[in-house]
């Protein structure tokens, strides 16, 4: 059978009922117009998360000490101080394919210049950390690995804590008075913004592991260590290594529990990505309802123009189309239709996606693959909603057909 | 053009089942139809002729029975089968013409070769068209829809729709039910026309003046065939249209 007329057989058939083939597109323009828009929602929202997930570095493990009981009171993870210097040294030393460790104390206190003062958080790392986080320097220059073996007075600043306390004026080379200790300011850390759990990143002070247990904060022991590895495949191996080597040092016997929690900054990505993915399935779930909808009402047309052209199938029978002519010619009907709709409801979930990331301020992400998906999807929802209505169609009864009122 | 037998039915019969009871239309019916034979199949409705006719139309198959077309037996083929015989060597006209609405004379005309094993160009396609048209006396409306053509003219775009695919067989069923007496004699002057140039036509009817353009009248009652004679005293669509006065009122 010749292909190019049944293609005009079809676009005529549906520009003879224009207003009735414009209603039943609507439905499927509608139905990938919301697929669209919702995964594009969804899709955002996850990118967001992600990406500020990567910025507490790429391939990094996060080590924290157990929790400990005293006299029947349980602290947090953290708590038990059971991550010492010589842990994190043996890390660097022992455990294959590690580019950066940084011991990690955390503390908040005041700090004071001048006669300003500000309530920050204060961060002891070693010289590795600016790397493990990417988090290159605005200004100035990071303290070295020499300036923690010595514990010198010195730190970088974030941001906002530069703001606070100096405005306007270039606080590298300047005094701030640390628990009442000189740190000269070496650099200002470039602003990162809010963390995942909504803290301000760039407020701020970052000094070397050594000065900070020393000089401010006092203990011996760490509340973490940030190892990176330099690659992505060598990472679950390093945790494992890491684990037993630890278990090693702490002498923990088979059967106890570890003293200490190892977190792969992949793990800490997918749990904070699952809220997004879910709500993106879900939102696209709903939305699939619709194109389900969409679809029914193209059936239904299809069957309507069954009925109203038996005479014509009748007809076409009588002069020789086969079942598979009357079935083809009716699917492709269909599935232009459909296919039609998708396009338009492609472009419309496009434009309301900008739109919501225009006047509600949420983040959107439309991927070619979602665009792809959606276009076959309506392609195929009209195959398979037109195929019931065709079928019935090419087996019609010639005789019954042109006799048909 | 060989003049052997076109068509033969060796003992057909057609039993229709409408819930439990069974209804015989067609009860055992032999016929040899030759070629450039002109037969005019009559009865009574419910005689038995429309299903006989669906049934030499190759749109329906014989209960039990053979049937032969062009020596080829063709009861037992299956739906597909039919419809390429349709397609390649007979050739429909209806009482209520059939037309596509909104759809030009010519392509209506050129419906079948839609469907047609041979492929023809678009411009190939159009000049055949063109050319039937044309023979059937519609040069110059091939643009027209069948909603700006008059009865008559339906029915030769119907005709003209028939023979595109050059048919052995041209299966004509009430042709003229619908169309008044001179126009019903101008259709019968096409039929004639080709009939002469060696197209076998059938074609079934109530009336006796229309059988009377027939070269043979098969008549039907009960679901079978009752009389089988040559038309004797024949009409002559051609001369009758000549003289207009006669054509007014036929026989």
């Amino acid at each position: 059978m010749r292909i190019t007329p049944t293609f005009n057989v079809a676009y005529r058939a549906l520009r003879r009922n224009k207003m009735r083939s414009v209603l039943t597109a609507l439905g499927i323009i509608i139905g990938v117009g919301a697929v669209i828009a919702m995964v594009g929602i969804g899709n955002g929202a996850k990118a967001q998360v992600e990406a500020q997930i990567a910025s507490l570095g790429e391939n990094v493990i996060l080590i924290f000490s157990g929790s400990t009981t005293s006299s029947g009171i349980r602290t947090g993870w953290g708590g038990a101080g059971t991550l010492k210097i010589e842990d994190a040294e043996a890390i660097r030393r022992e455990v294959p394919g590690v580019i950066g460790v940084s011991e990690e104390v955390v503390s908040t206190t005041q700090v004071a210049a001048g006669n300003q003062n500000w309530f920050t958080r204060i961060y002891g790392e070693s010289a590795d950390y600016f790397d493990i986080r990417q988090w290159p320097l605005a200004d100035g220059a990071p303290f070295t690995p020499q300036d923690a073996r010595s514990a010198n007075k010195v730190c970088v600043i974030g941001r906002t804590t530069a703001t606070q306390i100096y405005g306007n004026e270039n606080p590298i080379g300047q005094i701030l008075r640390i628990k009442n200790v000189p740190f000269t300011i070496l650099g200002v850390l470039t602003p990162k913004g809010l963390s995942p759990q909504g803290v301000d990143q760039d407020d701020i002070v970052v000094m070397p592991y050594t000065s900070a247990m020393k000089r401010v904060i006092g203990g011996t022991t760490l509340r973490n260590i940030n190892v990176q590895i330099g690659d992505p495949r060598q990472i679950e191996a390093a945790q494992q290594q890491i684990i037993s080597l630890l278990r090693q040092r702490h002498n923990i016997r088979p059967g106890r529990d570890d003293d200490f929690t190892v977190r792969t900054q992949q793990e800490i990505a997918e749990a904070a990505t699952a809220t997004s993915r879910v709500m993106t399935v879900l939102l696209g779930a709903i939305a699939g309802v619709s194109l389900l909808v969409g679809g029914i009402g193209i059936m239904n047309i299809m069957l309507v123009s069954v009925t109203e052209r038996t005479r014509e199938i009748g007809v076409r029978m009588a002069v020789g189309a086969r079942g598979n002519d009357i079935l083809t010619q009716f699917l492709i009907e269909a599935v232009t239709l459909s296919s039609v709709g998708g396009v338009i409801g492609i472009l419309c979930g496009i434009a309301a996606s900008r739109v919501l990331s225009i006047y509600a301020n949420w983040p959107t992400l439309i991927s070619i693959s979602s665009i792809a998906i959606a276009f076959l999807f309506s392609a195929a929802v009209g195959v398979f909603f037109g195929f019931y209505p065709a079928r019935k169609a090419a087996q019609l009864d010639p005789i019954e057909a042109l006799r048909y009122e | 053009m060989n003049n052997g037998t076109l068509v033969r039915l060796v003992d057909v019969h057609k039993v229709y089942r409408t819930g439990e009871m069974e209804v015989a239309a067609v009860r055992g019916v032999s016929l040899e139809i030759k070629r450039g034979e002109f037969v005019a199949l009559m009865g009574a409705s419910g005689s038995g002729k429309s299903t006989l006719m669906n049934i030499l139309g190759c749109l329906d198959r014989p209960s039990c029975g053979q049937y032969f077309l062009d020596n080829a037996d063709v009861s037992g083929l299956d739906r597909d089968q039919l419809a390429e015989i349709r397609n390649r060597k007979l050739g429909f006209v209806f009482q209520s013409f059939n037309l596509l609405a909104r759809t030009s004379a010519r392509e209506n005309a050129e419906l079948p070769l839609v469907y047609s094993a041979q492929r023809l160009s678009n411009t190939q396609l159009r000049e055949k068209a063109d050319r039937v048209l044309a023979s059937v006396g519609l040069a110059g409306r091939e643009d027209h829809f069948p909603s700006q053509l008059s009865g008559g003219q339906q029915q030769r775009v119907a005709i003209a729709r028939a023979l595109i695919n050059e048919p052995e067989m041209l299966l004509a069923d009430e042709p003229t039910g619908n169309l008044d007496s001179r126009t019903s004699v101008e259709i019968m002057a096409i039929f004639q026309q080709l009939n002469e140039r060696g197209i076998t036509v059938i074609m079934v009817t109530h009336e006796q003046d229309i059988a009377a353009y027939a070269k043979r009248n098969v008549i039907m009652r009960d679901g079978l065939i009752r009389d089988d004679r040559l038309v004797t005293r024949r009409s002559e669509a051609k001369a009758q249209l000549q003289n207009g006065r006669e054509a007014a009122e036929p026989i």
